[in-house]
């Protein structure tokens, strides 16, 4: 396996970066309830509380803790983005292999229904479903790993085709193997390097769609604690930033706070993903 | 030797179908997606207490009392001539709200890109050219962080800096149509250039890794053998070879120039399609939804079917048949 | 006669998984002006980073670690960027192997010809056009005056390797590096292009450093021959004097590995024959290719299917197996009607026809151990499993000459390109098959390696009454192991017999053609047979 400990050991210094900081982020996710000193939705005080104790981040306009509700926030929309890009995955690689696999109407029938669901931008797309369906976690699951799956189609579909040009895939059908083992035994394992890569970059690219619909009022909805509307809610407040004080400097920074651990993550992940990257591709020659 | 004829035209011709083919396809999921929706569009509007008179007059305004095959091909048949019908909200023709707004946002789309794609591609070959050098890693690392930033991240620090503090340009992007074209560029400069470090990195980073996947062919190492500079390897033996795959990702970043365009649009308040998109969204503002995505929809298709022609024109197996 | 190249201890150095290894390992080397040498060696003998190096280039993940190259005086190792560039394909011209790679796809042939007279300031572009022209008529290339003004994809092989040579002349260089220039082209090709590369070397007086692993190649066309293995010298001798009289043991190896012949036989089995193809037409779309070809294959006997490239031998085999129906003509096998495609057929007859490929590197899943590979025809053919598959996995390596111990763990990336062909012979061996295909399998493997794996495939033939149909280009591989003999053009059976009447006159044009076309030791078949066809 290409993430081995001891290539984990020998990575270079942005991939550890990276990792840390996902698993910082994954204990913040996980252990949310313990970490935050305030519950998600709770109004703890004032609003628009500046960085001091006990609110080291503030208040928001409602008067809740901005670190509980990044805090949470985790939980919330890396959650969604990993369901959803778990999901996509899950229908994208499996439709892409068979259907490079098989070959033949399969193949064109599906590879045309991709391409016509790719000819429509999934921003866009995703809206005019979203018109119809209203802003609910399951229709939003559901309509990003769709719109997502179609990548994670042509990707695998690209690969699994690369695989199967080698003779070792031809002994295989020459033996008399079947469609399961083929994709299973003979294309998967060789096929997992540049899925695991993609997984990652397909991971930012769902975060940040989720963040982006959320942002425009279209994701998750108040008072779910998520990073995309936090920095909605607050956006306005930028303009007043001022540093000429701790107090309006913190003030004016309060949307810059969940964009930026929105912006943290997807570097880290793609930190990593470069590495993987470049250790699969290292590996090759 | 027999020359046979040029697949060009044949080729050509071919990818000019498929692309109005998806159009159509496109444009039927449009319209059948809001045929689909549960419910019913007038009681969606009116509210359920609208008595049946209301309803079945409000059906007659927006032409909801015929077959929807009717309606959808009636439909199509308006959009090709640029009419969209009504829309919902305020019941004025959407064809009004949207022409100003569609001119503005093709004007920053626009805007974007001339900055962009000769910024990119220049950036891209300096890369790699220098590759595994100073500039080259400087632009590797800058290149991947903003790659991972949410456009309106970059949008507020943009704004942090230019507006707030330095007092360069303004934060809102509030254009109006008789600006004079100097005005119209410093009103929208912020955005366009959140949108220029959106999309510049990601085809900085794919220009320069379609000519360093070409610099491992022995016939790069042959021109090399051949005594010839550096540059003049990229730039006379690697390039012409790139096109293609350069191409490409320069109509996939000016067609995500086209989506990013919504939000950048929300974040600095600019009168574009994608406000009038979002908006209508939230309203459920059905007629402008459909028109909005089809207008986005069909720009995609476009970028997407020029790369296709030129990296056909770019490939001398095909210019040049045996 | 004037020294034009000196190398002294020259060591060179690659980036491998676990560090820099030695490739090159302290060789030296003269050549004087108007000199050809050859250089040969095995694969990994580093001969082409060797021939590189006089150049002053090494290629990306290599790097020079010690010695010196000293071109007409100037010392390159340690040389800067633009006085290296100042004397390649002015000075130092390269041919490489593969011309269709090594030519730029996007631009005409000329237009590259011309880019190094121009850029190296020797000629004005009309001057340089005209030389192409004189150089390509020199070449012997069809139609010099409009040849150039094609496009790389449009010429065949041969002709763009001829052109390639005519680039590296076009500067009129001192030295020459063919790095094996002829190895990617078929035998009747190959002659064409080693006569014109003769000629216009000794005609200009350029020196040369010819790189094969040809033997018979090198005779031909070298004044003096250097043997490599493993990046060192094994010897260094004139050309007739090494041919004649090779000292070493490996160079004596070498000579010798070209005597093998197939154990005697027994009388014909009785029966039908195990693989009848008879009349097959087949088609990739509607490009016809195979007409009419009929075959048998009998138990104990070995059928050499011969041709050049685009023959159809590859495609027989493939009709053969089923993975590609044919349009026209019957395959039987052991008198039994064969469905035509692979998946109609039952388990027990694919078991009994299995197939070894070319490319052991892409014949084996790179993530299966070779547990997995030897195990699964067991699992699915014969239905064993646990100790009893462990124990015939045991064997099978055995077999084919590999400890069980050693190799039973590995990945196919832990091994040697002979020894994955064994592995490949082993999982074809664990169906238990009447029949062998093998198309190709020594072409890609060294020569004294591929004797190895004739000599294996001779054992078990003896022992197990197998059947092979054995396809190849190389007439000394047919000559060696055939019992028949079929010749392919172009999709056409042009001849068929005993190896005895194949190989004794009087041939079809064709196999004549191919027969006279394999080049031989003696330093004068090139200007002999040139002599003869010319009568």
């Amino acid at each position: 396996m290409a993430l081995s400990l001891s290539a984990m050991r020998s990575a270079p210094f942005s991939a550890k970066l990276g990792m840390s900081l996902i698993l910082l982020y994954a204990v913040l996710a996980i252990f949310a309830p313990l970490i935050a000193p305030y519950a998600e939705q709770e109004v703890v005080g004032p609003t628009y509380q500046p960085w001091v104790a006990p609110y080291y981040l503030g208040t928001d306009a409602l008067g809740r803790d901005v670190l509980s509700r990044l805090i949470y926030g985790a939980r919330n929309t890396v959650g969604i983005a990993l369901m959803a890009t778990g999901l996509a995955f899950l229908i994208g690689s499996t439709l892409g292999l068979v259907a490079a696999t098989m070959g033949g109407w399969v193949d064109t029938a599906l590879s045309r229904l991709v391409d016509v669901l790719m000819a429509i931008p999934s921003l866009i797309f995703a809206l005019l479903i979203l018109t119809i369906t209203g802003t609910s976690v399951v229709a939003l699951i559901l309509v990003i790993a769709v719109l997502d799956s179609t990548r994670v189609f042509r990707l695998s579909r690209a690969v699994a085709q690369g695989i199967l040009t080698l003779d070792y895939i031809e002994v295989a059908r020459m033996r008399g193997e079947g469609l399961g083992w083929i994709v299973r035994r003979e294309i998967l394992p060789n096929a997992a390097a540049p899925l695991i890569a993609e997984f990652g970059l397909r991971f930012c690219f769902v975060f940040l769609f989720i963040a982006a619909l959320s942002f425009l009022g279209l994701g998750l909805q108040p008072p779910t604690a998520d990073w995309g509307s936090m920095v909605r809610e607050s956006a306005r407040l930028i303009s007043f930033a001022n540093f000429s004080s701790w107090q309006t400097a913190t003030f004016g920074l309060a949307p810059l706070l969940p964009a930026a651990a929105i912006a943290i993550l997807t570097v880290s992940v793609n930190l990593v993903v470069d590495w993987v990257l470049h250790l699969s591709s290292g590996l090759k020659d | 030797m027999p020359t046979k004829l040029s697949p060009i035209p044949l080729l050509v011709l071919r990818r000019l179908g498929i692309g109005l083919l998806t159009l159509l396809i496109v444009s039927a999921v449009i319209f059948w997606a809001v045929e689909l929706l549960p419910g019913d569009i007038a009681t969606e509007v009116l509210g359920q207490s609208a008595s049946p008179e209301t309803i079945a007059a409000f059906k007659e305004q927006f032409g909801l009392t015929d077959p929807p095959m009717t309606r959808y091909l009636a439909w199509l048949g308006n959009a090709v001539q640029g009419d969209f019908g009504l829309s919902l909200a305020n019941r004025r023709p959407i064809a009004d709200l949207i022409s100003d707004r569609a001119f503005n946002t093709f004007f920053l789309a626009g805007y974007a890109a001339a900055i962009a794609v000769p910024l990119s591609v220049g950036l891209g070959l300096l890369a790699a050219l220098y590759r595994g050098g100073l500039l080259d890693r400087w632009i590797s690392g800058t290149t991947l962080t903003v790659i991972s930033f949410p456009e309106f991240f970059v949008a507020y620090i943009l704004i942090l800096l230019f507006s707030v503090q330095l007092g360069w340009f303004p934060s809102l992007a509030n254009v109006t149509p008789d600006m004079t074209l100097a005005d119209r560029l410093h009103t929208a400069f912020l955005p366009a250039l959140t949108m220029v470090l959106i999309v510049a990195a990601h085809m900085m980073r794919m220009t320069r890794a379609a000519i360093v996947n070409l610099l491992a062919l022995p016939y790069i190492e042959m021109a090399e053998l051949k005594g010839m500079k550096a540059w003049r390897v990229i730039a006379i033996h690697a390039l012409p070879n790139a096109v293609a795959p350069i191409v490409t990702v320069i109509a996939l970043n000016l067609a995500y120039l086209i989506v990013g365009v919504v939000l950048v649009e929300v974040v600095f308040v600019y009168p574009g399609l994608g406000q009038l998109l979002v908006d209508s969204v939230a309203k459920r503002d059905m007629p402008v939804v459909q028109a909005a995505c089809l207008i986005f929809a069909a720009t995609y298709i476009l970028l997407n079917l020029v790369a296709d022609l030129i990296g056909i024109a770019s490939n001398p197996r095909l210019l040049h048949p045996r | 006669m004037e020294k034009l190249l000196e190398i002294r201890d020259l060591r060179i150095e690659g980036r491998g998984s676990n560090g820099w290894n030695e490739i090159v390992k302290g060789v030296s080397l003269d050549l004087h002006r108007g000199e050809v040498l050859g250089l040969i060696g095995e694969s990994g003998a580093g001969k082409s980073t060797l021939g590189l190096t006089a150049m002053g280039h090494v290629r990306p993940g290599c790097r020079i670690s010690s010695g010196s190259i000293r071109f007409d005086g100037q010392e390159l190792v340690g040389a800067s960027t633009e006085e290296l560039r100042k004397l390649r394909g002015r000075r130092i011209a390269y041919v490489a192997q593969s011309s269709a790679a090594s030519f730029n796809p996007a631009w005409r042939i000329i237009a590259q010809h011309c880019e190094a007279p121009i850029r190296h300031g020797v000629m004005s572009r009309s001057e340089a056009e005209a030389e192409a022209v004189r150089l390509y008529s020199e070449m012997r290339l069809p139609d010099p005056d409009q040849i150039g003004f094609r496009f790389p994809h449009q010429i065949s092989g041969g002709q763009l390797q001829r052109a390639m040579t005519a680039m590296a002349m076009a500067c009129k260089p001192d030295l020459i590096i063919f790095d094996e220039p002829t190895t990617a082209l078929d035998v009747t090709t190959q002659i064409e292009v080693l006569a014109a590369i003769r000629d216009i070397v000794r005609n200009h007086g350029s020196a040369a450093i010819y790189i094969t692993h040809d033997l018979a190649v090198v005779a031909q066309m070298a004044d003096r021959i250097k043997v490599l293995l493993k990046g060192e010298e094994v010897e260094d001798a004139p050309a007739r004097e090494m041919l004649a009289h090779p000292k070493e043991a490996y160079t004596k190896s070498l000579w010798a590995v070209r005597e093998f012949q197939a154990s005697p036989r027994g009388p014909l089995p009785e029966g039908p024959p195990l693989l009848e193809i008879t009349g097959v037409d087949a088609s990739y779309g509607t490009h016809k290719v195979l007409d009419r070809v009929t075959i048998a294959a009998h138990r104990g006997r070995t059928v050499a299917v011969v041709g050049e490239s685009g023959s159809g031998k590859s495609t027989t085999a493939r009709v053969a197996m089923g993975l590609l129906p044919p349009t026209a003509g019957l395959v039987k096998f052991d008198g039994q009607m064969l469905p035509a495609k692979n998946r109609d057929r039952p388990r027990s007859m694919l078991k009994r026809m299995q197939m070894i490929h070319q490319s052991a590197d892409t014949a084996l899943n790179p993530r299966h151990t070779i547990r997995e590979v030897l195990g699964r025809p067991l699992e699915f053919y014969l239905g064993l499993r646990g100790r009893a598959k462990e124990d015939r996995i045991r064997e099978l390596l055995t077999e084919i000459e590999l400890d069980p111990d050693l190799f039973i763990n590995r990945l196919p990336s832990e091994l040697s390109g002979g020894q994955k062909q064994r592995v490949c012979i082993a999982r074809a061996l664990a169906a238990e098959p009447d029949l062998i295909i093998c198309d190709e399998v020594t072409s890609a493997l060294d020569q004294i390696v591929a004797e190895g794996i004739l000599r294996l495939l001779d054992r078990l033939q003896r022992e197990r009454g197998l059947g092979y149909l054995f396809i190849t280009h190389d007439l000394a591989t047919v000559r060696a192991i055939a019992d028949h003999v079929v010749v392919m053009q172009n999709g056409r059976v042009v001849e068929q017999g005993s190896k005895d009447e194949i190989f004794a006159p009087p041939h079809a044009a064709y196999t004549e053609l191919l027969l006279s076309s394999v080049p031989e030791m003696d330093p004068d078949w090139l200007d002999n047979l040139l002599a003869a066809r010319q009568a």
